[in-house]
């Protein structure tokens, strides 16, 4: 006799599961998105993206060469961020500005030195494209820097009083080289687990929908939370594995450092993942074809991840109305935790109210896939 | 846990609606039980509500109205209860097509709370039972279409249901795996006692149930017997033969407004009248040497008398060809031909010839390389070795010089379902290259020809199937094409759309268009004039219907089904093979 189909079986658990990790094993897309996908992301952010301005092309424009001028280009030559190009009139700098040939003009007008000797105020022109904003705003903060370094050592070779009373101690924490590469991978540990934990649930649920055996499954005398966990525990797994080996390609082929503790790493990582899958199976409980799964999994959980999460783009220096939006994606609170983990070390303050809001999103939703969840058809 | 002597299946004023645009009533206050220990056959046309009525059942659906008890419990707070004592196979069997038969099996016996220690037996008896016992390594995946049926029915077997639901579970299975899964579901009635609910499209397998419920449009038309059914079209049924072409034959009894339904079968036409009264003088009167005798009734007879209001009879056209045809002519040539996919030979060294206005039937099991075949022949599909032409030109040279007369309608009618009727033959039109007057005069033939012309606004999404049937051939006969390709264009369509199909395809043959068309109906195979018999990427007869019926013929029969037939071959391939 059948047992009573009133209690949780684990049996009926263990097949469902056993079921699901035979499916993923056979299936290549499901391999392809969990570890060949998190790979080439990793290699294209940590190799390929770059937010920093290097070898930038800058048109030194001297009317009228001598030692002051080329002093000036060599201390611009000298630093890695630019590759100086010299031009003799402004006409043909600004001719290669707009063939992109250049990204920013330094122009020494032909009385330059002689004002400066003179001490009449040197005007030193500088144009920079604008074009990219970011990329712009960065070029123009380290031309003056440059400038500024060039000023204090001519001003000391002079012996001529300091043109600033108050120097600048620079110190930056966290990142002290500024490499912009420690600060993208541990966030794209977030998009990784977003695209295992959403996107890969949602399509292989809703192929079940296609493929007609969802109709048979929900017939036997499984129970939804038989179901439904027999669909988390496989692909927790998954996630679990791709956020590893995220994690250590991250330490050991990009050398970003891991000031915090591996545990808070995993517990963080955990609860994140338990959101990611209840948002997948939502969606699929939503969506019953695999192509209407996949575009929606991408629009509300993977874009959001990458954009709104704080990964890329700074929340802070968002319009007000996109930070409340924030509030909303799950991935902000993990980048968060991701980037202090990595970076700063085990700061609580940060740690627990991110890792809280965690929480409740993930007993939200998935209280949401119970509620919705039904064995069935509509 | 449940009643038995409770019916298997009780409804009281069960009405079901489909919410929606157009909200669609799939079930009206239906009124019915299904009986214990017995084989119940679900019938009906399209959209009758079989599926649904199948889903309430099994608990998947709720009614909106009414009630429905299965073994004795109200489906409304039961469901759970009822699916332990259920096996429910849904229309594509419900198989893990990545995992083996084997890892299919564990699941389902897990899932249904098999007790370990009856595992072993229960599998080795379902295995035997089902003759799968030496595939149970294999992906359920690279099966073929008769052995994932059975093992989609061996899955819900496992933990011996007392209530069988099968949705469907013929479509699209060769005959000789519909007869074995007959076989099953007697054995399990008879040996387990238990009760079987079955829906299905082909009417003849009606006739194997030992109670029918027929369905229209959620309404229940009748319960009872098929022998019931059929009893009162005594008089009624007659087969008619006369020196005519079976086509012409065919073509001039259903145009006599007595006659309700006229079929094609082997040499003669099978006739039914509208009324008892009809005599037979006056269906054979006007026709040349006629001979007419009264037949038995059979089940499909009833079925179309009962739906007579939904019969639609396309308006007679003249099909007199305008020039001469050489009905000699090879149009299709085809040497030696075959095709491989690494080392699988999907056709080998296959040869026939098709004739001008002729209807050729490639038949065959899934698998068999029918559509192989049909898609070399339409040029989709390169060749590996051997000889093709289409309309004289050789497809390895010319292939779109051939296409430019081929006209193709592919499975499930390739239209565009958000288009109009009238936006999808303006873009079929402009896709075969017509324009300015020739493009309208044509259009406004085939709305006319097909009668869509109270349908030109219609997204070709809502309208009826038998519409859409028509759309789709009016598309694909657009730039006037002298050869026709039908890929398995009846799958899927009920009778009475099928009919009106066919109704077209003679048409169009006695106007001289040449039609290939592959098919797994066998009755369909009656409406061609040759066919070949294909199965492992072999053919394996060539012949008219009428002379293959008669060679299988068993003593004692007049003629042979074109099933039997079918059976009858592969059977003795088989047995060649192992040889």
């Amino acid at each position: 006799m059948p047992q009573p189909a009133s209690q949780l079986s684990r049996r009926r658990l263990a097949g469902m599961v056993r079921k699901e990790s035979l499916q993923i094993l056979r299936d290549p897309s499901s391999i392809a998105i969990a570890f060949v996908l998190p790979v080439v992301m990793l290699f294209l952010f940590g190799y390929g993206v770059s937010l920093d301005a290097k070898d930038v092309r800058i048109g030194f424009v001297i009317e009228s060469p001598d030692s002051e001028t080329s002093d000036i280009r060599a201390a611009f030559g000298q630093s890695d961020y630019f590759e100086p190009v010299v031009f003799h009139t402004i006409q043909a700098a600004e001719q290669a500005m707009r063939e992109h040939d250049i990204d920013g003009i330094v122009w020494m007008q032909s009385d330059f030195s002689h004002r400066l000797h003179a001490g009449l105020g040197a005007p030193l022109g500088v144009i920079v494209n604008g074009v990219d904003a970011n990329q712009g705003r960065i070029t123009e903060g380290y031309i003056l820097g440059a400038w500024q370094t060039w000023l204090t050592h001519y001003t000391e070779r002079r012996g001529l009083p300091k043109a600033f009373p108050i120097t600048l101690e620079q110190r930056v924490w966290f990142n002290p080289a500024v490499n912009s590469r420690d600060f993208l991978v541990p966030g794209l540990v977030a998009v990784i687990m977003t695209l295992i934990g959403a996107l890969l649930t949602a399509m292989v649920v809703a192929r079940e929908w296609e493929r007609g055996t969802m109709e048979a499954l929900l017939v036997t005398p499984i129970h939804i939370r038989e179901l439904l966990m027999g669909k988390l525990v496989p692909y927790f797994v998954l996630g679990m594995g791709g956020m590893l080996l995220t994690v250590a390609m991250a330490v050991w082929q990009f050398d970003v450092p891991l000031r915090g503790s591996f545990l808070v790493l995993l517990v963080a990582s955990a609860l994140f993942m338990l959101v990611a899958l209840a948002m997948g199976l939502l969606i699929s409980i939503v969506a019953k074809n695999q192509f209407v799964a996949g575009q929606v999994a991408i629009i509300v959980t993977f874009l959001p991840a990458f954009i709104l999460s704080g990964f890329i783009f700074d929340i802070n220096s968002m319009p007000w109305a996109i930070q409340l939006l924030t509030h909303l994606i799950p991935a902000r609170y993990f980048v968060s935790i991701l980037q202090t983990v990595f970076l700063a070390g085990n700061v609580w303050p940060v740690i627990l109210p991110n890792a809280a809001a965690l929480l409740l999103m993930a007993f939200v939703f998935l209280m949401l896939v119970r509620r919705k969840a039904s064995k069935r058809l509509e | 846990m449940t009643d038995s002597a409770s019916p298997a299946i009780t409804l009281k004023d069960l009405g079901k609606t489909f919410a929606g645009a157009q909200p669609v009533r799939a079930l009206d206050r239906l009124n019915l039980q299904v009986k214990r220990g017995v084989v119940t056959g679900l019938i009906g046309p399209d959209g009758a509500g079989k599926t649904t009525l199948m889903r309430l059942a099994a608990g998947l659906l709720l009614p909106d109205e009414g009630e429905i008890r299965v073994l004795g419990q109200d489906m409304r707070d039961a469901s759970l209860a009822v699916q332990s004592h259920i096996g429910y196979m849904p229309q594509r069997f419900g198989l893990y097509e990545d995992l083996t038969v084997q890892e299919n099996l564990d699941l389902y016996a897990e899932l249904q709370g098999v007790p370990e220690e009856e595992h072993a037996a229960r599998h080795r008896e379902l295995m035997h039972m089902t003759g799968l016992a030496p595939f149970t390594a294999r992906l359920a995946g690279r099966l073929s279409g008769g052995m994932k049926q059975k093992l989609g029915l061996a899955c819900t077997l496992l933990s011996s249901p007392e209530l069988l639901l099968l949705d469907e579970p013929t479509v699209g299975v060769d005959p000789v795996s519909r007869r074995e899964l007959w076989a099953i579901v007697y054995r399990l009635v008879k040996e387990q006692h238990m009760s079987v609910l079955l829906s299905t499209a082909y009417l003849d397998e009606a006739e194997r149930c030992d109670d029918v419920i027929l369905l229209h449009e959620g309404k229940l038309l009748g319960q009872q017997a098929p022998q019931a059914f059929s009893t009162p079209m005594q008089g009624r049924v007659w087969e008619v033969s006369a020196a005519l072409g079976k086509r012409r034959l065919q073509q001039q009894l259903d145009l006599n407004p007595a006659v309700l339904d006229a079929l094609t079968e082997g040499r003669k036409v099978r006739v039914v009248t509208c009324d008892a009264g009809t005599t037979p003088e006056t269906l054979v009167a006007g026709l040349p040497e006629a001979r007419i005798e009264a037949v038995t009734p059979r089940f499909e007879d009833a079925f179309i008398a009962l739906l007579q209001h939904d019969i639609h009879k396309p308006p007679a056209v003249d099909t007199t060809p305008t020039t001469a045809i050489d009905r000699d002519e090879a149009v299709i040539q085809v040497q030696e031909l075959s095709r491989r996919f690494g080392d699988f030979i999907a056709v080998n060294k296959v040869s026939f010839e098709v004739r001008r206005g002729e209807i050729f039937g490639l038949l065959g099991a899934n698998g068999a390389g029918k559509s192989t075949t049909f898609r070399m022949l339409c040029g989709l599909l390169p060749v590996s070795s051997g000889h093709v032409s289409v309309a004289g030109v050789d497809l390895r040279k010319a292939a779109a010089k051939a296409r430019a007369r081929i006209g193709y309608m592919a499975q499930r009618f390739s239209l565009y379902g958000n288009l109009s009727v009238q936006e999808n033959l303006n873009f079929f039109a402009s896709a075969y290259g017509l324009s300015g007057n020739t493009k309208r005069e044509r259009i406004a033939l085939a709305l006319e020809d097909f009668e869509l012309t109270s349908y030109r606004e219609t997204a070709a999404i809502t309208l009826p199937l038998g519409f859409k049937q028509r759309l789709a051939l009016a598309a694909a006969l657009m730039h006037r094409p002298d050869i026709l390709f039908l890929d398995e264009p009846t799958s899927g369509v009920d009778p009475l759309a099928r009919r009106e199909f066919w109704w077209h395809i003679n048409a169009l043959a006695e106007s001289g268009v040449t039609v290939l068309v592959t098919t797994h109906f066998m009755d369909e195979a009656n409406y061609c004039d040759r066919l070949v018999i294909m199965a492992d990427g072999e053919v394996l007869a060539e012949d008219s219907p009428e002379n293959l019926r008669e060679h299988f013929r068993t003593a004692g029969e007049t003629e042979a089904s074109m099933e039997d037939a079918f059976i009858a071959l592969i059977e003795r391939h088989k047995q060649e093979a192992a040889a």
